[in-house]
């Protein structure tokens, strides 16, 4: 029991920094970002091709992480410069990050073997009090934790207050004498790098690459961003990227007890679907009441 | 101070819903002038508005301020000079963000928006001392998000940041229309007080005709796209509502609140 809730936790952290990035682009920029379907592999994918080439596995997240970057700045380019609709531009960056992430490892499926060093290694099997046996959710904890709070910080500068006017009212960055396409290009920027961030963990975390393994990133990270803010929205003193890090492990453990209950991998992206109706009607219940009292 | 010369504008061109609004349209407005401006709907005032602005390219014609050609300068790049209140409540403010944050925005306007803290908190005194002259109380809600004020502090709050920075030219756009009358007063006498203090050139889209009337120093009314009448002076403050009504009795203006 203790490993199955310790499991959902670790799941929780790890896909947390992704629901992270789906926070930006989907709650500050109000931008349905698909092309995070893609930039989670890419994350993996360029893991995968780094570790396999002798890279520091702490290298290699930063590596991801501008890899991420590069893929939001592209969908956000389409958009911006292109005139193409949000939803479009993401779809677009994500079909084609497929074929790139199939590239760079070069193959559908890699494994890393058991021995390789990963970001987890630096905990090593002599450490005392069985430390070593929690490594995979202390590093996860350790690193959701640094991301969250440099996003709070960023969030609070004059750079992050700019982003912050940018979905919620464009006008005003005019107003401000800034481009608002740009401020949206380098949020789109910043939420994949944050998506492919979390992918290159979990790949270290799991070993295994998938080019397929992106299917669905959006929603769940949907669903974790909704709960967070809907769920934890309203308590004190917790910040709202707090609450997507809770969401996300709630959302993780609703997938463990659907498993538990008898549902197999098969049916796990139908009960994703489901949750996400269920978590959208609620939140919007909720949204309703708000906008009576106002 | 702003010139416009020759400007063309067609909506919908070569279809059957092809608008000629605007054909040799000519406008200059001097240094200080609080200029209003009356007309029907479709004569083009906000669209005179939007031209200036930037958010609607003309066919032809030039556009100057302060003696420079700001034709093909983006809406982005002509907001350092000029600043813009709208109809619309909601479009001045970031609802999402507290009053403090809205009003840090403002105060970096021209500045750069980099990783330094965005709360100005040596300014925070100032903030108070500007929402103070509001008497909305506004000054001990600084914590407060934009989206929970009413129309008219929203309006207010917006006024306030728009002439923060002191810009060359204040466009207000019918700002006073969505709110309710004893609001509209307020926010219309806080117009008046800020372009007075901070002595802006500002052009004031109304179809409010007492304001047109009561408040600023020049006077245009508008009819499809060209300018029926342009008073200042003395020849303005001897006209009434009643001949403003006149000049314009087959175009429906609402009067007043």
């Amino acid at each position: 029991m203790v490993g199955i809730i310790a499991g959902i936790i670790q799941d929780g952290l790890i896909y947390g920094i992704m629901a992270l990035g789906v926070y930006i682009s989907l709650k500050i920029l109000d931008f349905p970002d698909l092309s995070v379907d893609g930039s989670f592999p890419l994350g993996m994918a360029v893991t995968t091709y780094c570790i396999l080439h002798g890279i520091q596995p702490y290298l290699c997240l930063i590596i991801a992480f501008a890899a991420g970057a590069a893929a939001g700045a592209v969908t956000g380019l389409l958009h911006v410069k292109l005139k193409i609709k949000d939803l479009l531009s993401g779809i677009i960056t994500m079909t084609a990050l497929y074929s790139i992430n199939y590239t760079i490892v070069g193959k559908p499926n890699e494994f890393l073997s058991v021995d390789t060093a990963t970001v987890f290694s630096v905990i090593p099997k002599n450490t005392p009090f069985g430390l070593y046996n929690y490594r995979y959710i202390i590093i996860s904890f350790i690193i959701a934790v640094i991301v969250k709070k440099l996003l709070d910080w960023y969030l609070k500068t004059k750079s992050g207050f700019l982003l912050r006017a940018a979905g919620d009212n464009a006008r005003l960055v005019v107003t401000t004498g800034k481009d608002p396409g740009k401020v949206k290009i380098l949020g789109l920027a910043l939420g994949n790098a944050l998506v492919a961030l979390s992918g290159a963990l979990n790949l270290q975390y799991t070993r295994s690459f998938n080019v397929s393994a992106g299917t669905g990133t959006l929603v769940m990270g949907l669903a974790a961003v909704i709960i967070g803010t809907s769920v934890f929205g309203k308590i004190k003193h917790l910040t709202l990227t707090s609450g997507v890090l809770l969401g996300m492990i709630i959302y993780k453990g609703c997938i463990s007890l659907a498993m538990l209950a008898g549902l197999e991998a098969k049916d796990t992206n139908m009960i994703v679907a489901v949750l996400f109706v269920i978590t959208l009607v609620i939140s919007r219940a909720k949204k309703k009441g708000g906008e009576q009292l106002c | 101070m702003l010139k416009l010369s020759g400007i063309y504008k067609t909506f919908n061109k070569s279809t059957v819903d092809e608008k000629v609004l605007f054909s040799g349209f000519d406008l200059s407005i001097n240094k200080g002038e609080f200029v209003a401006v009356v007309g029907s709907n479709g004569s083009g005032k906000t669209t005179i508005l939007n031209i200036i602005s930037g958010d609607i390219a003309p066919d032809s014609g030039k556009i100057e301020l302060n003696g420079e050609d700001i034709t093909d300068k983006k809406n982005f790049v002509r907001a350092a000079n000029i600043a813009r209140v709208f109809q619309d409540p909601a479009a001045g403010t970031s609802p999402s963000m507290t009053i403090f944050e809205n009003l840090s925005i403002a105060d970096n306007k021209g500045g750069r928006f980099d990783l330094r803290r965005g709360l100005n908190y040596k300014r925070k005194d100032h903030y108070r001392e500007l929402l103070s002259v509001l008497g909305m109380g506004l000054e001990d809600r600084l914590g407060t998000r934009a989206g929970a004020l009413s129309g008219g502090q929203r309006q207010a709050l917006a006024l306030i940041m728009a002439t923060m920075a002191k810009p060359s030219l204040l466009l207000l756009d019918e700002h006073t229309a969505a709110l309710d009358p004893k609001s509209a007063d307020i926010v219309m006498n806080l117009t008046d007080k800020l372009i007075h203090e901070n002595s802006l050139t500002a052009i004031m889209v109304t179809h409010n005709l007492r304001y047109a009337v009561e408040y600023g120093t020049r006077s245009i009314m508008m009819h499809e796209g060209s300018i029926v009448l342009d008073v200042s002076g003395e020849k303005r403050n001897s006209l009434t509502i009643d001949d403003y009504l006149a000049k314009f009795n087959r175009i429906s203006i609402e009067c007043g609140n």
